[in-house]
């Protein structure tokens, strides 16, 4: 935040973008080494053993090793990358890649180096933002990438939490950015590629399959192997968990919150009323334990529910896609596809929101109302990853990260439609503007009625957060103390849910009214 | 100085240009200074805090660990001895164990750093079990400490500093504003020592920066009070001394009564002095022992890492064979002196704003550089000239 305003000065008159987007990555990889001793999930013990596992068994054992329980469940092209990774890790320290020494190891060198992988693999995230975002003016340039590079959710993801978003959306944003150029075999070629890396962005297979129907020929050659060798029915397996429970441990704010806490409330009714409801045994996160259902009322969901729910979803922007395969709109289609993918998918982690909401910034900052949507969807999306960092050592900077982006999304975007909104103005208004920006008079009076406003729900929806947020924190315990220690949590899930649902279907209405 | 109408075309294209580039042109721009200090500050927290990610000083280190340590036994003493004891020698007091060597003002911050931590935590402060307490607990409430001091102090004075500083100057582009809050307050020097190794500077530079503040804006009595509580936190700040004593001096020979501004200057600092002091104004003896505690003179002239003038020369001449201690103190102390002597000449013929932040500067620099047993510096005003 600060240290921008003394690189643009100097760099905008002397250097081109490419040096300024050096700066972005720079400022964010000073943020991202100074996270390196913070929280760390279970996540990163994953991705350790991935390293020792791909590095010490030949390949026709990795989808088979069971020394951890944190068995490889990504697609072969990540395992190819982590074998990739554990050649170096050997060289820093070989404990690393010790299939059985090296189980929870926590040295600084283990901890640096894969924290550090994270950082350089950001590279193909700025690639992808650099290809997306060349043909635009510097302005925009600028604003989004401070939305994408700065992310405060793929500082929390990646870098706190551990995982390797930033690399797997990098690879999703080359290939719309070739989508966007008209160069679909390429961009196809791509998703494919980045379907070998992370399965979970096959959501939107459907939209590209109707864009374009030439790329299985890739999905061959990184299966191949695993063909050769008659594996592939273990990795389709492991990739595919249907296994585990309707929702993640702690519930994504999707569409199934809504089901579950009205199969609870009608329970509790209809107990009152009398009826004798059975309490059911099994839980919606640990999967399908036998024959008995999760819910006690409402009829018991499985994972063709779930795809059929997906696919009805999304089925107004097949049309679309299908009707007129425009390049400029691929990309809110896609993000489209992941929303529906998110909000009523089988087993959906919370991080799932990335995948939307970091392509959704680059529709953003076409139009004030797709900004004033993704002002929300980016604040609400952000908040519900709270969770995932719970230790008090993180707090404030949750806080403060998410507290940083909304200013610099509403200056931003204010900003960004300042100059629209004035187009109409007479041009005495704009000579009115230079005795005017000292004080903050009628004029941005007049900017937020033309340009980039938040409604008043929007307004009421934010403070709703904080009220949220507050009784979590403090309300809660204080009234409570230790009676109900699951309310903070579910609140936090219901109320995102409502706000993902709104951008659900804020951005259906978009693309059905669309030409 | 520039003209009026040469400002006012560089300002208009100033605006214009940054808002044809920079997507943060209404924060700049069109925020107030407060507003515009309020986001900086956030993004300077989240740095804090990000540094008080990593270990501290000392960390993991028995048996004496480090800075970290010794605030934490203060505070451990202050809040279980009476205000008497703090100082002494005794049977619930080792003062070879990390003993107070800072003035009260520094004994009183610890004291009510103290109670808050015996609020949340109070294995972390219990008097002798405590020693060498180590927590995930602790450490975060300790990290609390100071970035709350620092935003209780340091953070308002910087922003007295720039309303101050930036109602005098004819310079009014914001974007030059914002750049100088930042470097303030992103002062890496500062967060590292307060936020990583560990201490409270933020305390005593916070005042010694309201302070310049207050002289800057005409409010010399302010002014000193501010600086007197710099020098009762911690005896580092008299390194700024002979900038303020010149610059004041200079200022009231200048007034009708010279004599006058010099009583009452002297009466506000002894005020100030004597309020600070007071619990240990009760015999000579106990004011005189605390003295003693705060000047380390018994310690070497120069530690082998810090960055002045007689360590780097010490490669060529080996100071500390060459004379015994009592010279060597001579020679710090007037080179000291010496290389001083020009701003406060200075300052005493022509007080001046701007004389007195260069003054600042040279001053700190000549007790950093030269004088005996320097230690850490910090510059709280180079960026003002």
């Amino acid at each position: 935040m600060g240290k921008e305003k003394l690189s643009f000065k100097e760099l905008d008159d002397s250097s081109g973008p490419k040096t300024t987007l050096w700066w972005f990555f720079l400022l964010a990889a000073c943020i991202k080494v100074l996270l390196f001793p913070s929280y760390r999930s279970t996540d990163f013990e994953v991705h350790r053993n991935w390293l020792a596992l791909t590095h010490s068994l030949p390949l026709s054992q990795w989808y088979f090793d069971e020394t951890s329980p944190w068995t490889l469940d990504y697609p072969p092209f990540f395992a190819y990358f982590e074998h990739f990774l554990s050649i170096f890790a050997h060289l820093v320290d070989p404990k690393i890649v010790h299939l059985q020494e090296g189980l929870n190891y926590s040295s600084n060198t283990v901890v640096y180096f894969q924290r550090f992988t994270v950082i350089l693999s950001d590279l193909c995230l700025l690639y992808g933002v650099y290809r997306i975002t060349r043909k635009l003016d510097s302005r925009k340039q600028k604003l989004i990438w401070s939305l994408v590079i700065w992310s405060p959710m793929l500082l929390i993801v990646d870098h706190v939490h551990f995982q390797y978003n930033g690399f797997l959306i990098g690879i999703l944003l080359i290939s719309l950015s070739y989508l966007e150029e008209g160069r679909d075999l390429l961009g196809g070629f791509v998703f494919a590629v980045l379907l070998c890396f992370k399965h979970l962005f096959a959501v939107a297979a459907p939209v590209y399959f109707i864009y374009l129907l030439r790329h299985y020929l890739v999905f061959a050659s990184a299966f191949g192997p695993f063909f050769h060798l008659g594996q592939i029915q273990q990795v389709i397996q492991r990739l595919f968990p249907f296994g585990r429970g309707l929702c993640h441990a702690y519930w994504a704010p999707n569409f199934w919150v809504f089901y579950i806490m009205s199969d609870k409330g009608l329970a509790f009714i209809l107990r009152k009323l009398g009826f004798n409801i059975q309490t059911p045994a099994a839980s919606f996160t640990a999967g399908l334990v036998g024959d008995s259902s999760p819910f006690s009322v409402l009829p018991r969901i499985t994972p063709s529910v779930t795809f059929i729910m997906v696919l009805l979803a999304l089925s107004p922007c097949l049309f679309k896609a299908w009707k007129n395969p425009q390049p400029q709109k691929i990309t809110r289609w896609i993000s489209y596809a992941y929303t529906c993918g998110f909000l009523f998918g089988w087993h959906v982690h919370e991080k799932a929101s990335l995948h939307f909401v970091i392509p959704l910034a680059f529709v953003a900052a076409q139009t004030p109302e797709d900004a004033k949507h993704y002002f929300l969807l980016s604040i609400v999306s952000c908040y519900s990853l709270f969770p995932l960092l719970f230790e008090a050592q993180e707090y404030p900077i949750k806080i403060l990260l998410l507290l940083l982006h909304s200013i610099l999304m509403w200056s931003g975007f204010s900003a960004q439609f300042y100059d629209s909104a004035e187009t109409g103005v007479s041009t005495a208004h704009t000579k009115k503007k230079a005795g005017q920006f000292e004080s903050k008079g009628s004029l941005s009076a007049d900017v937020r009625n033309n340009g980039f406003v938040i409604g008043l729900i929007e307004k009421i929806y934010l403070v709703g957060l904080v009220v949220v947020e507050i009784w979590g924190q403090v309300l809660h315990p204080l009234l409570l103390g230790d009676k109900l220690a699951f309310l903070p949590l579910m609140l936090i899930s219901v109320y995102c849910a409502l706000g993902i649902m709104y951008s659900w279907i804020w951005q259906l209405r978009s693309i059905v009214k669309s030409h | 100085m520039k003209n009026k109408t040469k400002k006012n075309t560089t300002t208009t294209t100033t605006y214009d240009n940054a808002n044809s580039n920079n997507p943060w042109s209404t924060l700049i721009n069109k925020g107030t200074t407060l507003t515009t200090f309020t986001t900086i500050a956030l993004f300077v927290f989240l740095i804090r805090f990000l540094v008080s990610l990593y270990p501290y000083s000392g960390f993991n280190t028995p048996p004496k660990f480090g800075d970290f340590e010794a605030q934490r036994h203060w505070m451990e003493i202050t809040i279980n001895l009476p205000v008497r004891d703090w100082y002494k020698n005794g049977t619930f007091n080792d003062l070879s164990y990390w003993g107070l060597d800072y003035p009260p003002l520094t004994a009183y911050q610890s004291w009510v750093h103290g109670v808050f931590l015996r609020f949340f935590h109070p294995e972390s402060v219990e008097l002798f079990d405590s020693r060498g307490h180590e927590s995930y607990l602790g450490k975060q409430l300790m990290r609390w400490t100071v970035i709350s001091s620092d935003a209780l102090i340091f953070f308002p004075a910087v922003l007295y500093f720039i309303i101050v500083h930036y109602n005098q100057t004819s310079r009014s582009r914001k974007t030059d504003l914002a750049l100088h809050i930042t470097m303030l307050l992103l002062n890496p020097c500062l967060i590292l020592i307060d936020h990583g190794h560990f201490q409270y500077n933020c305390i005593s530079l916070g005042f010694t920066v309201a302070a310049v503040a207050a002289i800057l804006s005409e409010k010399d009595l302010v002014g000193s009070v501010f600086y007197c509580l710099a020098l009762n936190h911690k005896q580092m700040s008299a390194y700024f001394a002979p900038a303020f004593f010149s610059h004041l001096f200079g200022k009231c020979l200048r007034r009708k009564h010279p004599l006058l501004e010099v009583t009452k200057l002297g009466l506000v600092v002894l005020g100030t002095f004597a309020a600070v002091w007071w619990p240990y104004l009760y015999s000579t003896q106990s004011f005189l022992e605390i003295l003693s505690r705060l000047a380390p003179f018994e310690r070497g002239i120069f530690e082998d890492y810090v960055a002045n003038f007689w360590c780097a020369t010490s490669i060529i001449i080996k100071w500390k064979r060459l004379f015994a201690t009592g010279p060597l103190k001579l020679l710090s102390f007037s080179a000291t002196i010496i290389s001083c002597f020009p701003s406060m000449v200075q300052q005493i013929k022509s007080p001046s704003n701007k004389g007195f932040l260069y003054a600042l500067l040279n001053c700190s620099l000549a007790f950093y550089l030269f004088s005996f047993q320097g230690w850490y510096y910090f510059l709280p005003s180079k960026s003002a000239s």
